[in-house]
């Protein structure tokens, strides 16, 4: 049992396992409380939510795989949203069928100032996307003039948000499905991939290798701008409407996953099966949370609780590995 | 001091002489325009409020220094205040004792953030973030709706003017530096923060006591972000656990550092850049007011301006003659 | 009578690599004992032991007769034990006054006694010759060998019984190294005990007073300076005989000004540079390599080698000059642009761990990034490509590396930087420039290197080594170029390259033709 152990935690995959357990004992648990947690149609209702956070988890991962992060978050979120339902408008109509990709375009437009500040300018990437953050909320209030936003989303922005297509499967699921088999793939299979993990890893040798380190850095940001943006575009699409700070909840959740799927919060490391179970994990978290009738404070003090433990396990786990 | 050390001295600090200068400009470029600024009541708001802001700054600058970061000093601020609502009040004797466990309280939650960073082995930004959603949790515990009271006393005292209308707040927050930063900075222990924040292995090799020193960093941020929140009750006569001001404040206080002057790599810097950082942080809101600017377009023009502020920076980068140094 | 300091049955194991086994060392007072062996030898985890950055796993320590124990850097520093390694233990952003007295300031009401501890600064620079460095001067903005100046009496500063030094002269100035030597003797004469380790015979000549050889983590002999000859105590170090090693060298090529001549085929120099200059630190070089020359940079350390070589590569902004690449003239602005086929310069950096490689990546992956775009298609890698490529480098270059997919860090200092040289081979550069590579690199390992580079060069490709050893540029190269402040002063080739020449030239001295 500990040799199993130990060969988990060489291969650096002990988080992954880890979590997913976790995920399997929260449902179990869940499931005393209601014989409901372990049905297939709560299953999938909670792929679909999870789905969100996963989208937005990806763009995460992969700044965080870089040795950064993005702050911008909660409000490049929110352009999403707002712009993809203001384009519906435009043109008396015809809008709507470019609304979706207007508004993940909006987004990377956002990670592109990100990547400037952060590859070209060397600010650190914690108070540069802050400060994108902050500009992307003065240009929401701009555009919605302080109300509420009142552009409706498109059927086809509520129908990937909320329909199911093939098999009964949400359509958010295939959205996700297929952002994080492309993620997949690129971090794996290609020659940006493993610049990524350079990069995170020691930036310097890998510019001495010759590799344009300030290129791949800033394509990470543009991908995590259009990773949020289009969860802002789905979360419309749910609701029909955009709202303020619709990004909001999103931002410490997702990089949380990320980090409790095993990637390392300074970078190098991290596998996006890993950030797959973390949002499955914080996803199902959340849920049970708020389902169970405690009162809100312990359920922030269990959710904190939990995160931390974990943690500890994982670091207790790395360095009986070393 | 002669010519010769205050040359060195001004290298050393010259990020929080730029922040002051920054400020001295805004704020007079302030009372420029708005004559009537220049009175005891408009005074007395702008420092408070830009005090409030420097309580959080200065908590979050000690972790900072050491190469770390506190992702919960808004959520202490946030606890403190609802913790305060509930204890400073009453007898003079009652408010004081409320005083000293709404610290106590402050103090404890950084510790706790130290020993989990420390001995767990965990990286500070995580466990911060962990550890503020537990304190916000407490805060709520404590307020779950807005409420309570404060010792009115002392109160309208800390919150007013003193004599020739000098703010009192401002002259709590140099009883704080004089009292908490000065000393701190110039102990074994601060300077040992700063060591380790520049080289965390060239410190452990010169033996200095890693986790004593970074234990004590993260204990006393969460004394300054508490004092923050006892603040905060001071002007609001109340105690609300609201998780966006939490937030709000966390994250305001990484750029009044970084405005401050303070790398977020460790190192170099000091808290009173941060505060200077929060004054200029609150002047430009106030400056943009005063310009009569848009209501609308007003938080715009703060989130361009904060990033400009924080590229400034970068125009050393123009000098660069190595590429090589652009990586660390 | 029994020696002042004693460690004995000293033995650590690192997961299966035995640093140590049963090892032990002795020093007594006003006594300097070098410590000599190959890297890889243990020394370096004796010295970790002795200052108590590495816990060993069984051993004693003694020190004046009582058995101490050595838990962390504290309790060495505690028990007077102070070292001056190779990694230096400062701060950059502190000044030189708060490096030197980081741990035990002399202290007013509590708080640090700026005065006096300014005052103490002082004395300890004095006493290293370093008056001239102020004391509130930031350590960042000291130039290399004044850090480890700084660095030396942040260590004397602590009034210790015992001083290690490990390679600490290795970054210094030759008026520095006279400086360490002339305190290293004041102090011997004081009555401390210095362990010495140094790679430098020369050094060791002039300060040992006992030596202990150490091979494969074991003690092998103790003996009085100067009892045993320069090849008895090689031989004790490698465990072998003394052979030759250095490959042999073609018939010496080249006119005495330096320039390379045209050979029969009338073909341009792969390399022809000609008035290179950069912001006041290099100025108006010119060099030229031809296809199978091996070009040596000699000179001290600090006189623009590293910053040529780092123009070549596209590093550098605004260097000025011509560099011509098999007679094309060519500009890089990257080491991205430098590494491109029609280009083809490489850089084995000097410091392996933090330019050359990615540690925690595996050995396939640092092997195979620099030449990524030829093993895939349209972005895409092709694994398949990319392990026959990793094994049929392996194989060429010996790499002792069980598993390609370890992380590269678990590999010795020696393999880890035939991976790096490998890493730059898979790209099939015309040019390649190496920085020191065989710094801290066991013996074998050096002597198959020399092999390699001497076969790149018969292949046609350009050669260009900077080395710190004296004795590595005469055997390796076909000319030496000798730097001093940022210009070439001396070109030496064939009998020329001597030590005494090569010293002479660095000092930009005269050297009779």
């Amino acid at each position: 049992m500990t040799n199993l152990i130990f060969r988990l935690q060489k291969s650096g995959q002990m988080p992954v396992v880890a979590a997913a357990l976790c995920s399997v004992v929260l449902l179990l648990l869940g499931s005393l409380y209601s014989s409901n947690f372990l049905s297939a149609d709560y299953l999938l209702l909670q792929l679909q939510i999870a789905s969100f956070l996963g989208v937005v988890a990806t763009g995460a991962m992969l700044v965080i795989l870089l040795g950064g992060i993005d702050l911008s978050v909660p409000w490049v979120v929110t352009v999403g949203g707002v712009m993809s339902a203001a384009a519906a408008g435009w043109w008396g109509g015809a809008g709507a069928n470019f609304a979706i990709p207007f508004g993940i375009a909006c987004g990377a437009l956002f990670g592109l100032v990100n990547g400037i500040g952060v590859a070209y300018l060397r600010v650190p990437s914690m108070i540069f996307t802050l400060g994108v953050n902050a500009v992307a909320q003065g240009l929401v209030v701009v555009r919605t003039g302080g109300f509420a936003p009142q552009d409706r989303a498109t059927p086809a922005m509520h129908l990937i948000a909320t329909g199911r297509s093939l098999l009964g499967i949400p359509n958010a699921l295939l959205v996700w499905i297929v952002i994080g088999s492309a993620t997949v793939f690129l971090l794996h299979r290609t020659m940006m991939g493993r610049a990524i993990y350079a990069v995170g890893n020691r930036e310097r040798a890998a510019y001495l290798s010759g590799v344009d380190t300030r290129r791949v850095t800033l394509l990470c940001f543009v991908i995590a701008g259009a990773c949020s943006a289009a969860v802002g575009v789905l979360l419309t699409g749910y609701s029909t409407k955009a709202y303020q700070a619709m990004g909001e909840a999103y931002l410490l959740p997702a990089i949380t996953a990320v980090v409790l799927g095993g990637t390392n919060i300074m970078g190098g490391r991290g596998s996006y099966l890993g950030t797959v179970v973390g949002v499955v994990l914080i996803t199902l978290l959340q849920s049970i949370l708020s389902v169970i009738q405690i009162p809100d404070m312990v359920r922030q003090v269990i959710y904190g609780g939990i995160i931390i433990v974990m943690l500890l396990i994982y670091g207790r786990g790395r360095r009986m590995a070393e | 001091m002669n010519l010769e050390e205050f040359r060195f001295r001004f290298r050393e600090h010259r990020g929080a002489y730029a922040a002051a200068a920054m400020f001295v400009v805004l704020f007079a470029v302030f009372i420029a325009k708005y004559q009537a600024g220049w009175s005891v009541p408009v005074i007395t708001t702008a420092a408070n409020k830009g005090v409030l802001l420097a309580l959080v700054a200065m908590a979050q600058t000690l972790p900072v220094l050491t190469a770390g970061i506190d992702l919960s000093v808004g959520m202490v601020f946030v606890l403190a205040n609802c913790l305060a609502s509930h204890l400073v009040v009453g007898t003079p004797v009652q408010a004081a004792l409320g005083v000293v466990v709404v610290l106590a309280v402050g103090t404890l939650c950084g510790l706790i953030n130290g020993l989990i960073i420390v001995y767990g082995r965990l990286q500070p930004i995580i466990t911060t973030m962990a550890t503020g959603t537990i304190y916000f949790g407490l805060a709520l515990a404590l307020r779950p709706v807005p409420g309570g009271n404060v010792q009115e006393g002392l109160a309208d005292m800390l919150t007013g003017a003193q004599l020739g209308g000098v703010p009192s707040s401002l002259l709590m927050l140099l009883a704080i530096v004089v009292l908490v930063w000065i000393p701190y900075r110039r102990s074994t222990i601060g300077r040992a923060a700063l060591a380790i924040g520049s080289a965390e292995g060239a410190a452990y090799m010169s033996g200095v006591p890693i986790n004593q020193t970074k234990v004590f960093a993260y204990a006393l941020s969460g004394l300054l972000a508490s004092l923050g929140g006892l603040f905060l009750t001071f002007i609001t006569y109340s105690g609300e656990a609201s998780m966006a001001l939490g937030g709000s404040y966390t994250l305001s206080s990484i750029a009044a550092v970084v405005i401050g002057g303070t790398s977020l790599a460790g190192g170099a810097g000091s808290a009173i850049g941060s505060i200077f950082g929060s004054f200029v942080l609150r002047t430009i809101g106030d400056l943009l007011f005063v310009f009569d600017l848009e209501p609308l377009w007003q938080p715009l023009f703060q989130g361009v301006i904060l990033l400009v502020a924080v590229s400034l920076g970068s125009l050393q980068l123009l000098k660069l003659r190595n590429r090589l140094d652009m990586f660390k | 009578m029994t020696p002042f300091f004693r460690m004995q049955g000293v033995s650590k194991r690192y997961s299966g690599v035995r640093a140590l086994e049963n090892a032990h060392l002795e020093c007594g007072r006003g006594r300097i004992h070098a410590v000599l062996g190959e890297n890889g030898a243990g020394k370096s985890t004796l010295i970790k032991v002795m200052s108590g950055v590495v816990i060993p796993d069984a051993g004693l320590i003694e020190l004046d007769g009582k058995s101490i124990v050595l838990d962390g850097p504290a309790s060495a520093s505690r028990a007077g034990i102070v070292s001056v390694f190779q990694e230096l233990s400062l701060m950059p952003d502190l000044s030189v006054a708060d490096n030197i007295a980081i741990t035990n300031p002399p202290k007013k009401f509590g708080l640090i006694d700026q005065r006096a501890q300014r005052r103490l600064a002082e004395q300890a620079l004095a006493q290293v010759g370093c008056e001239d460095v102020h004391p509130l001067a930031l350590v960042r903005d000291l130039p290399l060998s004044r850090r480890q100046m700084v660095e030396i009496a942040k260590a004397v500063a602590r009034q210790p019984k015992i001083m290690i030094l490990d390679e600490a002269t290795s970054a210094l100035t030759a008026a520095d190294v006279q400086r360490v030597f002339t305190l290293l003797k004041r102090q011997r004469a004081d009555g401390l005990a210095i362990v010495y380790i140094s790679h430098r015979m020369s050094e060791i000549d002039e300060l040992a007073d006992d030596c202990s050889v150490y091979r494969n983590g074991r003690h092998v002999s103790t003996f009085t300076a100067g009892s045993k000859s320069p090849d008895e105590i090689v031989e004790m170090m490698i465990g072998r005989e003394v052979s030759h090693a250095y490959p042999p060298k073609p018939a010496s090529r080249g006119a005495a000004d330096g320039s390379a001549q045209k050979v029969d085929d009338g073909r341009p120099p792969t390399l022809d540079i000609k008035h290179l200059s950069w912001s006041g630190c290099l100025h108006d070089i010119d060099l030229s390599v031809r296809a199978g020359e091996i070009v040596g940079l000699g000179g001290l350390d600090g006189q623009g080698q590293r910053e040529f070589f780092l123009a070549l590569f596209g590093v550098l902004r605004g260097v000025s000059g011509q560099i011509q690449i098999d007679g094309k003239t060519i500009s890089v602005d990257s080491p991205k642009a430098a590494k491109q086929p029609n280009i083809g310069i490489a850089l084995v950096p000097e410091d392996r761990k933090t330019d050359g490689l990615m540690l925690p990546m595996s050995v396939r992956d640092n092997l195979t990034f620099a030449a990524l775009d030829h093993l895939s298609h349209a972005g895409v890698i092709s694994f398949a490509d990319e392990a026959r490529a990793t094994s049929e480098m392996v194989a060429q270059l010996k790499i002792k590396a069980p598993d390609v997919d370890e992380a590269v860090g678990t590999l010795s200092g020696g393999n880890q930087q035939k991976v790096v040289i490998a890493k730059w081979l898979l790209n099939a550069p015309r040019v390649i420039l190496l920085n020191d590579p065989t710094r801290g690199i066991d013996v074998g390992t050096k002597q198959e290197i020399y092999l390699l580079l001497r076969k790149l060069a018969d292949k046609g490709v350009a050669v260009l080594l900077y080395s710190t050893d004296y004795a590595e540029l005469i055997g390796c190269c076909d000319r030496v170029a000798v730097f001093f402040d940022g210009r070439i002063v001396r070109w030496l080739q064939g009998d020329e390259m001597t030590e005494h020449a090569l010293v002479a030239s660095a000092l930009n001295l005269g050297v009779p033709a």
